[in-house]
């Protein structure tokens, strides 16, 4: 990195762009070469700098200084008055959580691990990520230690599956490296599709490099030379930015042949999906990788011995091998002073609906619900309260405010039926209506079913058809009842989590909500039901 | 680009076969994979034209119909729901003059629904082709059709 005295960095991510980002960007270079300060002042395109929703987010560093919507007109402005006379410009100030607090402090509260180099430094740019630590824990790897050692390491962090089984990665790891067949693939499920989640974009936006080290990493530890990245179709920046992140490492022979000049090589290639949830199953993104329909397999045999073309194959969620280097370089014991004894670290959240701050947070495992929604997340709109929480995605339960002490682990939600999974939290106020919320949630898994077996293709149909009995007053009472009883023949029948885990948005929501759905039988209609049953086409 | 040489691009193996049907279906104007895209890939990875069909019919993103110029896919998943996406589907309806699923008679544009598209913090999402366009009210919905009604 060049010694500036300042840097103006602009988050650009697909919403920053929307806003015109790129913009704002090419307005900041002009202004500031126009004021002859291009040799004080660096600016900097970057990832998200963790803050949605408020338009073009940019930061001054070492300021601290964080300006919301910025438009091109704006530019002028902030060169003139902060840049060149230090005094920040308070008409774009991002707002504040609490009166008292700093806009920064949005950041500053979070523990940062994953996300430490997204919105910080310029992800197209190799030598930045090198700047800051990046590649060592690769090159100490590959130099120092034994594949055993880096599993061992893994292993003793206490590190667990991101994407939302929370299975052992060293646990994996180990079982691909000790597996009878030596030829082995690393593969990174990057196919995030759960709705209300958006973290491993901007981990792939922000610092593709941490990825690339992570699977090299893994490719050494467990004896693989090919890793394959697959990130979903829509994803288009993600894809072009870890791309360019494999071409610059390779030229400078971090990855490809002989890795640090060493017998260890390792090629990542990046695999575009086609627009199919169910790929984030693992086995279904197996089946896309070999050119087939994504349908999961029946399990065991597991990946760790039988994945891509039936060979051991690690497959690791973005999250969980981002984990990785910091591992590696830091320490287990450094790890493992984060988070809960059985949830070491930490877990990036994306915070959304009815909130002031919507946006993407990073904290440690085992923080309460409540802090994410009314610290982090700003609270609700005021005037507004708290109806309930879907937790974990459209796969995820829904809470009632009265559980918004749950501890944020994979085993405290466990323990009240609900799953962390993909760190969706998705806030809703009294002006939403829970069958209306349900509704949606079950037409994602009709959408989104593969077909292959028929619990689930059949059930997501007819519940469905169910819900929107409720919203077109024609249900009854009994119409309840059998949306229980199909979520538990799914439940128990169905092939793959996704057919599976219908069960908890369902019954979740009927345990928490049940006066609001009993309200919706023998022909009582609630007007938000209505508008979506006309949207949707039925008649109400 | 010609087909031959986008298919030239690819390794003889069938891990690439979705990406190269993606480049197949962006080279046709109305966004669509046809009866040669298919035997050429098959032939290209591998894998028979069945098998090629097998897998194209699974993924939202490919359509063996000829579809508009642009795509325009709007998030129905919870979050947008919440949001208020269906005010932005009746906009879009009332605007394009077609239901979910149908293309326009100039050709120019294909509504479908989509699930999430990652893009929730902006929500409620439509993606025009490669384009998030997000924060969608009825106004916004209009200004952009008619930005790609320009364009075109």
């Amino acid at each position: 990195m060049n010694l500036a005295r300042a840097h103006v960095l602009v988050g650009v991510d697909d919403e920053a762009r929307l806003a015109g980002a790129d913009k704002v960007l090419a307005a900041f270079r002009e202004a500031i070469a126009a004021s002859n300060l291009a040799s004080e002042v660096q600016v900097v395109e970057t990832g998200s700098l963790g803050v949605s929703g408020h338009g073009v987010v940019v930061a001054v560093q070492p300021d601290g200084v964080y300006y919301a919507h910025v438009t091109p007109d704006d530019v002028g402005a902030i060169v003139e008055e902060h840049l060149l006379k230090g005094r920040p410009v308070q008409r774009l100030l991002l707002p504040t959580a609490a009166p008292v607090a700093r806009p920064a402090d949005v950041l500053t509260r979070q523990k940062r691990v994953v996300l430490k180099n997204c919105g910080v430094i310029d992800p197209e740019r190799i030598e930045e990520y090198i700047a800051t630590g990046g590649y060592e824990a690769l090159g100490q790897a590959v130099t120092e230690m034994t594949p055993e050692a880096v599993i061992e390491a893994v292993k003793r962090s206490g590190l667990r599956g991101r994407g939302g089984a929370g299975f052992p990665t060293g646990i994996k790891w180990s079982a691909v490296r000790t597996a009878s067949d030596p030829e082995r693939y690393v593969v990174c499920n990057a196919d995030e599709g759960e709705p209300g989640t958006f973290k491993d974009r901007l981990i792939l936006e922000g610092d593709p490099h941490r990825l690339l080290e992570a699977m090299a990493i893994a490719g050494y530890a467990v004896g693989a030379h090919v890793g394959i990245v697959y990130i979903r179709g829509e994803y288009q920046l993600s894809i072009a930015r870890t791309e360019r992140a494999i071409r610059d490492a390779e030229a400078l022979g971090i990855l490809g042949d002989r890795v640090f000049d060493t017998d260890f090589s390792f090629r990542v290639e990046v695999r575009p999906g086609a627009g199919a949830y169910v790929c984030g199953e693992e086995t279904a993104l197996l089946e896309s990788l070999e050119g087939k329909r994504g349908w999961p397999r029946i399990k065991p045999p597991y990946p760790v011995t039988c994945g891509l073309w039936a060979k051991p194959t690690v497959v690791n969620n973005v999250e969980t091998l981002a984990n990785v280097p910091d591992i590696l370089r830091l320490g287990p014991g450094w790890y493992r002073t984060l988070g809960t004894p059985t949830c070491p670290g930490t877990k990036v959240y994306t915070i959304l609906g009815n909130v002031r701050y919507p946006g993407l947070v990073e904290v440690e495992m085992g923080t309460p619900l409540r802090v994410l929604v009314h610290e982090l997340g700003g609270g609700l709109l005021p005037g507004r309260t708290l109806k309930g929480v879907l937790i974990g995605g459209a796969a995820g339960a829904f809470l009632p405010p009265a559980e918004l002490d749950v501890r944020l682990d994979f085993d405290s939600l466990a323990e009240r039926a609900a799953a962390l999974g993909s760190g969706a939290v998705l806030v809703m106020d009294e002006s939403a209506c829970m069958v209306d919320m349900l509704s949606s949630v079950l037409r994602f898994f009709r959408h989104e079913s593969c077909g292959q077996c028929v619990p689930c293709r059949s059930g997501t149909d007819v519940l469905v058809r169910l819900i929107s009995s409720l919203q077109t007053g024609t249900g009854d009472r009994y119409t309840l009842d059998r949306m229980v009883q199909i979520v538990d023949a799914m439940r128990a029948a169905s092939l793959c989590p996704l057919g599976q885990s219908v069960a908890l948005p369902v019954r979740s929501a009927l345990a928490a909500f049940r006066d609001e759905f009993a309200s919706h039988v023998d022909g009582r209609l609630c007007p938000q039901c209505q508008t979506t049953a006309r949207a949707h086409g039925l008649s109400a | 680009m010609t087909k031959d040489a986008i298919v030239g691009r690819y390794p003889r193996s069938p891990e690439v076969l979705l990406s190269l049907l993606h480049d197949l279906q962006k080279a046709n104007r109305e966004n669509y994979l046809t009866p040669e895209d298919l035997a050429r890939a098959a032939s290209h990875v591998g894998l028979t034209p069945t098998e090629v069909r097998d897998a194209v019919t699974f993924y939202s993103m490919f359509s063996l119909r000829p579809r508009g110029r642009h795509i325009v896919r709007v998030c129905e998943s919870p979050n947008c729901h919440l949001a208020g996406a269906w005010s932005a589907l009746a906009e879009l309806r009332r605007a394009l003059g077609v239901d979910v699923g149908e293309t326009t008679a100039d050709g120019l544009f294909t509504l479908e629904l989509t699930s999430c598209l990652g893009a929730c913090a902006v929500a409620p999402v439509m993606m025009v082709d490669d384009e998030v366009v997000g924060n969608l009210t009825p106004e916004r919905v209009r200004e952009t059709l008619d930005r790609y009604r320009e364009a075109k």
